[in-house]
């Protein structure tokens, strides 16, 4: 027989294109994946017509004898159609088992249709059931390859935002910045608190900079270190540096590992921090008559 | 040359302006004509702007810090003004410090903190 593997596949695909997405659907809702609560049945019905659409492509085009690759042109079109559903699905919660089951779902319905057709010839039909697993398991495969994408693409923008987020720089008084610091600090996190800080100096002519640590957990030396570096910068731009929010605990451990803070004042709370800079740059804080 | 760094007199201070394009030789040449100046004019106080300096190595950083110590031996105070962020971060990484310089935002701070003298 010349014809070629995929031909009853794509029989089956092309005759009842309507019914396959119908039980796919019907399939998904029986393993319990199909999240109503989620996605509308409209948009499900698309999602599926789009995957299985792009799926009939690839494997019209895509499977050379028995053998497929995923990586191929073929597949483009599955490829940019399933990272869009996945997308789609990662941001309204769906789990990675659920987007995998729903996609094995598609097997149910193909294998259904062609044992109908292909009753009599068994060789055959083992044969294709065997490939229609493989190209689905590929599918699915595939589609846990992108949401884990997905997923860390998500992570990725989070950490970005929180390193720019947890580093803002406020402006207490005229001439005087406070920089609240929180959780740790390394050196990727000091570099960018350094810059951020340095450059607002700059900006806005800050005569006094409280560099409040009441927020960081520990300081070991290395972070000493990266504190008592980013006070020489600052005072090397011209501006003074106090360290404030420097708990009992935390004096104890910087006196016993040996850190020295040379010139570098230090304050207890941001409360006389923020006393000691008002006065360096003019101001007096004064309690009003009859209060 | 490029251009002879100008050293003038602002008030009661000699305000030095270091241009990016320094060279080694002429930094040198700064510090003799430098101290010259100040005992000439006796002055209280110097200035030295580098807000135009983009680039520091160990020589430049070092160079700063004995032309401060020079103008201290001289009795006259010496601030360093208008230093970038990328120049402070550059000088702190290299371990340079400079605990002995005097250091303000702007010329106007230094000469404020001159005046106050």
């Amino acid at each position: 027989m010349p014809q070629s593997a995929t031909a009853n596949i794509l029989t089956v695909l092309d005759t009842d294109f309507k019914g396959i997405i119908e039980e796919w659907l019907g399939t998904q809702v029986k393993e319990g994946v199909k999240r109503s609560d989620l996605f509308s049945d409209a948009e499900s019905r698309n999602q599926n017509r789009e995957l299985l659409k792009a799926f009939s492509k690839g494997v019209r085009d895509g499977v050379t004898g028995e053998d497929f690759d995923f990586d191929d042109n073929q597949w483009d079109d599955l490829r940019a159609v399933l990272a869009d559903v996945s997308r789609e699905r990662v941001n309204r919660g769906v789990t990675p088992t659920e987007m995998a089951t729903f996609v094995l779902a598609l097997k149910t319905p193909l294998f259904k249709r062609l044992e109908a057709m292909l009753d009599s010839d068994h060789g055959v039909l083992i044969r294709d059931v065997m490939l229609v697993t493989r190209l689905v398991d590929a599918f699915a495969i595939y589609t846990n390859e992108i949401f884990i994408l997905e997923r860390e693409q998500i992570i990725d923008r989070q950490r970005q935002e929180m390193l720019e987020l947890s580093t803002p720089v406020v402006e207490l008084w005229d001439r005087v910045l406070t920089l609240p610091l929180i959780g740790t600090l390394d050196s990727a996190r000091a570099q960018e608190v350094m810059e951020n800080l340095l450059q607002t100096i700059l900006e806005r002519q800050a005569e006094v900079v409280i560099m409040d640590i009441t927020g960081v957990g520990t300081v070991d030396t290395q972070v000493a270190q990266h504190l008592l570096r980013a006070a020489a910068a600052v005072r090397l731009m011209g501006a003074e540096c106090i360290i404030s929010g420097i708990s009992p605990m935390i004096a104890q451990t910087m006196v016993q590992l040996g850190i020295d803070v040379g010139t570098v004042s230090t304050r207890s709370s941001i409360r006389t921090a923020l006393s000691d800079a008002l006065l360096t740059v003019g101001y007096v804080i004064k309690k009003t008559e009859g209060q | 040359m490029a251009g002879v760094t100008s050293i003038n007199l602002v008030e009661h201070a000699l305000l030095v302006s270091i241009q990016d394009d320094i060279t080694d030789t002429e930094i040198l040449e700064l510090q003799d004509r430098l101290s010259t100046k100040i005992s000439e004019n006796r002055v209280d106080g110097v200035i030295l702007d580098i807000s135009a300096l983009e680039i520091v190595d160990t020589f430049v950083g070092r160079v700063i810090a004995q032309l401060a110590g020079i103008s201290r031996l001289l009795a006259a105070d010496t601030y360093v003004v208008g230093m970038r962020p990328t120049v402070a971060v550059t000088l702190v990484e290299l371990g340079m410090y400079l605990p002995e310089i005097r250091t303000a935002l702007s010329l106007t701070h230094a000469l404020a903190q001159l005046r106050r003298v």
